[in-house]
């Protein structure tokens, strides 16, 4: 076979052709490469479920689910694991949305690590985190003997996940062997588990947070009122601004402030902090996050308890 | 783009812009010392796609001089990575420009990383080949090349690194790029894929040519790195190509809908079409494309729809939906290029399970034809492959599916095996060869059944395709005249007339039957500027007013690109 060797001034300026089938944006492509993974994992697994965070992530994720069965339901049930530490937003947004798609809702809080006060101050973020989310989210998939998770999660968030699989296999003990991932080439997905092991799916892989914005604005998806501006309680901190959702939170006789401002990502209240914004509707939203200086996880304690703090979460089962 | 800084910034604007970008993936491999990660950091915080909290995470970190960011530490991102100092996985990475969005597949480069860069290089458009301008052409980055050209990808961009150490010379860039282009030519003949090349002068370190143009070169009169990715085509499965649908579910919400969902993997789909289902056989016609958006009229490659049909036929899972007139190969028995990337080596005559698109068989592999050297492009006999080892490979499967050649589709024409006891992995394949083939098979001549699109090229010495020309009149004539001479059987269709081909669905309609039937639809348009331009597949080509003979050749060289012109002897080119 030739090789043509063009010189790379002489390079041809792809020019507008005349069918107006020919343009795909990077949305419609994404939003065909996710619908294929949701197929996928429906087709080729017993029980799949997809975790509901209540977030934009899950948002997108939820509505490219009723795009990938239509026009039959969704044929997999929704699981969030409530920390108890949510907002209490999130919880009526999120019956409010499993309602309106018509999907069945599962929740499932580590009622025992719940009752004996745990909590991100008397604990750490890490241990906190390894009791209400990963060990929930395992006794959930166990309890329901979930052969396939799905997760929102993004390879743009953070440096391990950016190795992260489409598929990421988990062992029975539901953990993340980074050095022994199984290669994934083309669109082919090894679906094959042995009793008791699982896989997280990952349909949001190759999305960005712009990407994820802008099908948002694009779909008009709903989204929680939290993302956009308005005057809130807050604890106020040098540049932190803390939710005061929880009273355990303030420090002695530290007194709420009221300020503009809204909150990037959506976590636990006691660990996730707001930002001052004035974004109070998703344009306003996507022209801040043009002039961001810092990440979306940058205001999320628990990312950065230690150096590789997020991959040592995920090997112990983390989403 | 325009900056928030700008006074005329519109978020609207910004989003009307959005829409108007694509999607386009490279691979790049490397190792701890040719500069990889400097480049790709490099690519990332030229182009404003790093976070301050990223960079300040790293800051007086790893191995350069104080002040200066490692960039390596922004991009490798497990623990053992950091404690090793090398890249271990594929990781995958985001930037966008004014033009495009880009993913990169960053994979390591050491031999033992082999199964990485062919799980970076398999949805690559284009490929990112490192070469370190102090020490020449290194065994690694021959065997980048030759992954990326045996996993298909089409666009090789040669970076030609560490500039800055040489002084800037020329005549070490030039001596470097004529030897690596040989070596390209010997990769593309072994790997049966053609290559189109570009070189870069660069240094990573100091950013000549990587975003920006660099005055430190003024001997190179080319584009920077970053505007060669923002200008070559996808190498996505093109619209025109013969339309292939893998069924991944059948959706019956109740009994009076049942539709196949899918993916498309290659060409387009219209209402009205008919259609073959395989390996059955049985034909019908689709009488609605749905989506959750509405149905569509028309939708192509790579969009995930639902067909329903006109008619009741068994479908399932893993059965192939084509065109009733360009139909894949039902086959049993394959040759195939494969990658082992497990622990065990190859066994021949064991069950191995092969996924197809959205099936999976029980496989075993017959024979080793050969293993493959990559540092020498030498052919091995072999009756094992081990991990990280190439080599080609008879399989013989317990049922026949329907498949293409991995040359002609990356969809329906590659597989991986799996291991049934472990579950991993062991390999990627490749389709090169079909030796079986059921009635819709191979051009046998006498044989009976549809006529394929093998048949129709063998008959035509070329084929079928689309040749768009902004062009005078004239220039079209002498085109059209040449094709002929040349025995290219075009059908001209005038874009400009007022009817029937102001409809645009007519129009395409037109055109896909002239293309299926294995012709080319010599489409012509008067220009609307000076600019005088060629298009076919997802090459464009700028075409010389003054000078017929030129713009003739180019046309010639842009059906070859689009591998519309396959047979050069019978078509009558040089």
């Amino acid at each position: 076979m030739p090789v043509t060797q063009i010189a790379a001034q002489s390079l041809p300026v792809p020019i507008p052709v005349p069918s107006s089938h020919e343009h795909l944006s990077h949305l419609r492509l994404l939003e065909a490469e996710s619908i294929h993974i949701l197929r996928e994992v429906a087709s080729e697994f017993e029980r799949p479920v997809m975790l509901y965070s209540v977030g934009k992530d899950s948002s997108v994720m939820l509505r490219l689910a009723q795009k990938a069965f239509y026009p039959a339901p969704i044929p997999f049930p929704l699981l969030h694991v409530d920390t108890g530490f949510k907002f209490a937003e999130m919880l009526s947004f999120r019956d409010e949305m499993a309602r309106s798609v018509g999907a069945e809702l599962l929740v499932w809080r580590n009622e025992s690590a719940i009752a004996a006060g745990t909590n991100p101050i008397a604990l750490d973020t890490r241990r906190c985190c390894g009791l209400l989310k990963t060990q929930a989210l395992l006794d959930a998939l166990r309890h329901y003997k979930f052969d396939a998770a799905f997760g929102g999660a993004r390879r743009d968030e953070e440096k391990s996940r950016a190795k992260e699989r489409i598929y990421s296999f988990r062992d029975s003990a539901g953990q993340w062997d980074p050095k022994n991932q199984r290669p994934e080439l083309w669109n082919l997905y090894n679906a094959r588990v042995h009793p008791g092991e699982s896989i997280r799916v990952f349909p949001l892989s190759n999305w960005t947070e712009m990407d994820v914005w802008q099908y948002i604005h694009e779909e008009k998806i709903p989204v929680v009122d939290l993302y956009f501006a308005k005057e809130r309680p807050m604890y106020v901190r040098g540049e932190a601004l803390l939710p005061i959702e929880q009273a355990f939170v303030a420090h002695r006789d530290e007194m709420p402030q009221m300020v503009r401002s809204r909150l990037r990502s959506l976590g636990c209240s006691p660990c996730t902090g707001a930002i001052r914004s004035d974004a109070d509707s998703i344009p306003a939203i996507i022209s801040e996050l043009l002039s961001f200086r810092n990440s979306e996880r940058a205001n999320r304690a628990i990312d950065h308890d230690q150096e590789g703090s997020m991959e040592i979460k995920k090997r112990e089962g983390y989403f | 783009m325009a900056t928030l800084s700008s006074p005329s910034f519109s978020v609207i604007d910004y989003l009307a812009e959005e829409r108007g970008k694509d999607l386009f993936r490279f691979s790049t491999a490397g190792s701890v010392d040719d500069g990889k990660s400097t480049l790709i950091g490099r690519l990332l915080y030229d182009t404003q796609s790093v976070y301050e909290d990223q960079v300040r995470a790293i800051e007086g970190k790893g191995t350069t001089v104080p002040g200066q960011i490692d960039f390596a530490l922004l991009t490798d991102g497990l623990r053992a990575e950091r404690e090793q100092g090398i890249t271990i996985d594929v990781a995958y990475r985001f930037f966008s420009t004014a033009r495009r969005k880009f993913i990169i597949a960053d994979t390591p480069g050491h031999e033992q990383y082999t199964r990485n860069m062919a799980t970076g290089a398999s949805t690559a458009d284009a490929a990112v080949v490192l070469i370190d301008a102090s020490k020449g052409v290194l065994e690694q980055s021959l065997r980048h090349a030759y992954i990326a050209s045996l996993l298909g990808v089409r666009h090789i961009v040669v970076a030609i690194n560490k500039m800055d150490l040489i002084g800037y010379a020329e005549q070490q860039f030039r001596s470097i790029e004529h030897d690596f282009s040989l070596l390209l030519n010997r990769i593309a003949q072994d790997t049966g894929n053609p290559v189109d090349c570009v070189f870069v002068p660069v240094s990573a370190l100091a950013g000549d040519n990587i975003v920006h143009r660099s005055s430190a070169m003024n001997w190179y009169a080319g584009q920077s790195l970053l505007e060669v990715l923002e200008s070559l085509p996808p190498s996505r499965n093109s619209r025109l190509d013969p339309f292939r649908f893998p069924v991944q579910r059948v959706i019956r919400p109740s009994h009076t809908f049942r539709g196949f969902a899918g993916q498309i993997a290659s060409g387009t789909v219209t209402v009205g079409d008919f259609i073959t289902v395989l390996p059955s056989g049985k034909t019908a016609q689709v009488t609605r494309i749905v989506t959750f958006d509405g149905d569509l009229e028309s939708a192509r490659s790579p969009l995930s729809v639902t067909l329903v049909l006109d008619r009741e036929i068994d479908i399932s899972r893993g059965d192939l939906i084509v065109a009733a007139g360009s139909q894949a190969t039902v086959a049993r028995n394959l040759d195939a290029a494969l990658v082992w990337m497990d622990l065990r080596p190859l066994q021949r005559n064991r069950r191995y399970l092969l996924k197809h698109t959205s099936q999976t068989v029980p496989a075993v592999i017959t024979a080793v034809n050969h293993r493959t050297h990559v540092g020498t492009l030498q052919h091995e006999a072999a009756t094992t492959l081990e991990l990280n080892g190439i080599g080609e490979i008879a399989l013989h499967l317990m049922r026949p599916i329907a498949v293409d050649l991995y040359r002609h589709n990356r969809n329906t024409g590659a597989f991986i095996l799996v291991d049934p006891e472990t579950n991993s992995t062991v390999a990627a394949g490749m389709i090169h060869a079909i030796h079986d083939s059921t009635a819709q098979g191979k051009p046998l001549h006498g044989s009976s059944g549809p006529l394929t699109a093998e048949e129709r090229s063998a008959r035509w010495g070329h084929r079928g395709g689309v040749l768009d020309l902004k062009a005078p009149e004239d220039l079209v004539d002498l085109i059209e005249r040449d094709l002929l001479l040349h025995g290219f059987i075009a059908v001209r269709i005038n874009a400009d007339d007022p009817s029937p081909s102001s409809d645009h669905s007519l129009l395409d309609a037109v055109v896909q039957r002239v293309v299926d039937a294995g012709l080319i639809a010599l489409i012509a348009h008067q220009p609307d500027s000076d600019e005088i331009t060629a298009h076919s597949g997802s090459y464009t080509t700028a075409l010389a007013a003054d000078s017929p003979a030129q713009a003739i050749a180019a046309v010639h060289e842009l059906l070859r690109r689009a591998e519309i012109a396959v047979n050069t002897q019978k078509a009558g080119l040089q």
